[in-house]
């Protein structure tokens, strides 16, 4: 007994074995991590310089004083002519964007899911391969036509213009399908006796079940809305309406115009303002967006 | 509460496969009936045609008054536990037990009085706000028991509701659901796969074989009168010995063993003895070569060999036995006959001299 205590009292620090291999590891993830902050860091320090400066020796190695000046004028000033598009407007139209995108997607792919999962549709396998090869057609695949209708639609320069056309989702019915599928088949005859019709099951159960996916789905289709450029640079023309996606490549096209030198440093500032909602979004979300895709709490 | 009519209720699953040849019976009011059966049976798929989670191919389902055939499962008056339980995960105890009730559009203060009688009577009550999760199996039971109480329905559907628990737990929880359904009355359907469960919980036992009714019956008619060798065999631990044996001119003979039958049959049959009705005796007529003993604390089994065929003997604790040969008789009243190929009963050219059965009650 004695001895045990004794022993449990000083207990030994083991010490930590030098490794060239843990060195070696480390230099080249510090390197890499290194070199993808790189980019970001010439964004700072090109924001925080005189455009006129920035135009002369290009990026620099010290950080200038303007950064607060360029901020304000990132957010509050208009770029264009019709004095619409300050930073903040072009703010809330990305976000409009991002979350009515990735809102949209989770809305339908969750509802399509749910119909070829739970429901004896005749060509429920079928209407779920097409729905996937639709993958191998993205948005630029069938970017005329779907543009055409959008104009035709009248729905250029709005949000609906700019969400709707994009919002069906293969990716989301299949990760909702795959999901729905490993959902106990018990559950839902518990809820039939329980007296839960197919929208009760499915609000009542489907949905809060589906939370750790839900909010993977959110995160990647947040990011792949948020950073749209392609679209909203055809259907929007009225400055109003543009993201900031778009609105920082408008500021440096300035450039080919000639005259004047473009604004490097408050588009700079934009693109930061640009890159943060999802980066907090991925922060906030990370333990559940992993959670989502691995496993599930069932 | 109900009584529950099938008749001729058969099922075709799309695929060809006839899960259940058509199937009559009646279950009383009240009446606590187990369906047992191997593997693959078929009773889960018939308790589901009585839940309505699965669409009856022919034949009518009454329960009470009405045919329910095409009644949604939420209108059949039932509740049901499942094997897995199939708790709600992300919702509380409570939730789970109350959502049936909500569902039906309770007023929120019965069903809070309601949640609290279920919760009291199932030893729930501290475990109202916890999730599923953070319950042990048989917790987890109860709360699937306490989801079907609450709502008072006419039938319980019970689906192996015990299989995922551990033996002790299982011979508890086995007492609870026998006493709470005799408390409350309500016809009762349970399907199991163990016939200690079966014979323990029945009033009337429904032993299914490949689909197919093979006897409907008191754990005792059952135990003691089995309609076929298939019964004779699943029901019981340890199972009926099974044995050739020959009929001749009115005398049964298998080993040493000679027994005069008022029958005419005459050929080949078999015969069923019951392990507890084989007695050790140094005068008997059967030479039984006991090559297994197994210690059962209260009894023991032994295993061995009489003329070449197996059999097991059920003894008391105090008899004393050793390995090696051993001479026993038999109580002849319990033994059984049956047809040496189909392995049907054979009744009516089998009945004992029973003033001669008295007489040499030991052969
Ligand atoms: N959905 C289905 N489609 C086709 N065949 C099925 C289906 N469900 C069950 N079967 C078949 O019907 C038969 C009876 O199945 P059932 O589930 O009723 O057996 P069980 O008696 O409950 O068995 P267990 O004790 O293993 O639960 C089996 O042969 C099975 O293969
Ligand atoms: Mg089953």
């Amino acid at each position: 007994m004695a001895d045990i205590s004794l022993s449990a009292a000083t207990p030994v620090v083991p010490r930590r074995r030098f490794r060239w291999s843990t060195v070696v590891d480390h230099a080249i993830l510090i390197t890499g991590a290194l070199i993808m902050f790189l980019p970001l860091l010439i964004l700072v320090q090109t924001a925080s310089t005189p455009d006129v400066e920035t135009m002369k020796y290009g990026p620099g190695l010290y950080f200038g004083d303007q950064l607060d000046d360029n901020f304000r004028k990132a957010l509050f000033e208009a770029s264009g002519f019709s004095g619409e598009n300050t930073g903040l407007a072009m703010f809330k139209n990305s976000m409009i964007l991002g979350l009515g995108f990735a809102f949209g997607k989770i809305i339908i792919g969750m509802m399509a899911a749910y119909a070829i999962v739970y429901f004896r549709l005749r060509f429920a396998t079928f209407a779920f391969w097409l729905i996937f090869t639709t993958l191998l057609l993205p948005l630029e695949v069938r970017i005329l036509p779907s543009y055409e209708i959008t104009q035709k639609l009248g729905l250029l320069n709005s949000y609906t213009g700019l969400i709707v056309p994009l919002i069906a989702s293969a990716t989301a019915t299949f990760f909702f399908r795959q999901f729905f599928r490993s959902v106990p088949e018990e559950l839902v005859e518990a809820a039939r006796i329980d007296g839960a019709g197919p929208v009760k099951f499915f609000i009542d159960i489907l949905v809060p079940l589906s939370q750790t996916m839900i909010a993977a789905m959110f995160i990647i289709m947040f990011v792949y809305g948020w950073n749209q450029y392609l679209w909203p640079t055809m259907v929007t023309t009225e400055e109003g309406m543009y993201t900031l996606v778009r609105g920082i490549k408008q500021i440096v096209q300035v450039l080919q115009g000639g005259n004047e030198i473009p604004e490097y440093g408050r588009a700079n500032v934009l693109a930061i303002i640009a890159v943060l909602p999802p980066v907090a979004i991925v922060i906030f979300f990370q333990s559940w967006f992993v959670k989502g895709l691995t496993e599930s709490d069932k | 509460m109900a009584q529950v009519t099938l008749d001729s209720v058969r099922k075709i699953y799309p695929n060809g496969v006839e899960a259940v040849t058509p199937a009559s019976f009646q279950i009383k009011d009240g009446e606590f009936v187990v369906l047992v059966g191997p593997s693959g049976c078929g009773k889960s798929t018939l308790l589901r045609m009585i839940a309505g989670l699965e669409d009856i191919t022919e034949g009518a389902l009454c329960i009470g008054e009405n045919v329910v055939n095409t009644l949604d499962p939420a209108d059949r008056d039932i509740a049901m536990v499942f094997q897995n339980y199939a708790l709600y995960p992300h919702m509380t105890v409570r939730k789970n037990i109350a959502y049936g009730l909500k569902n039906r559009k309770t007023p929120k203060d019965v069903i809070a009085q309601k949640v609290d009688e279920a919760a009291k009577m199932l030893n729930l009550t501290d475990y109202l706000d916890r999730k599923p999760a953070q319950l042990s199996g048989g917790q987890r039971q109860r709360v699937a028991m306490g989801r079907a109480i609450v709502r008072d329905p006419a039938l319980f559907l019970f689906d192996e509701p015990l299989s995922n628990l551990d033996a002790k737990l299982r011979n508890q929880m086995r007492i609870e659901i026998k006493a709470l359904q005799r408390r409350l009355g309500v016809t009762s359907i349970y399907v199991t796969h163990d016939q200690v469960e079966a014979m323990t919980m029945a009033d009337r036992i429904i032993v299914l074989n490949g689909g197919r009714i093979e006897q409907i019956g008191t754990p005792s008619e059952i135990y003691h009168n089995p309609a076929s060798t298939f019964v004779a065999s699943f029901m019981g631990a340890p199972p009926m010995n099974l044995v050739a044996a020959e009929m001749q001119d009115g005398r049964l003979s298998f080993a040493g063993l000679e027994l005069p039958l008022a029958s005419s049959l005459r050929g080949p049959v078999t015969l069923g003895l019951r392990p507890e009705d084989l007695i050790i005796d140094s005068h008997g007529p059967l030479a039984m070569e006991v090559e297994l003993i197994e210690e059962l604390g209260a009894h023991r089994l032994l295993h061995g060999q009489v003329d070449g065929q197996r059999l097991t003997v059920h003894l008391a604790k105090e008899e004393q036995v050793a390995l090696g040969p051993l001479r026993l008789s038999c109580r002849v009243q319990n033994l059984c006959l049956f047809h040496p190929e189909t392995g049907a009963r054979m009744e009516g050219g089998f009945a004992f001299n029973l003033a001669q059965t008295r007489q040499e009650e030991r052969v």
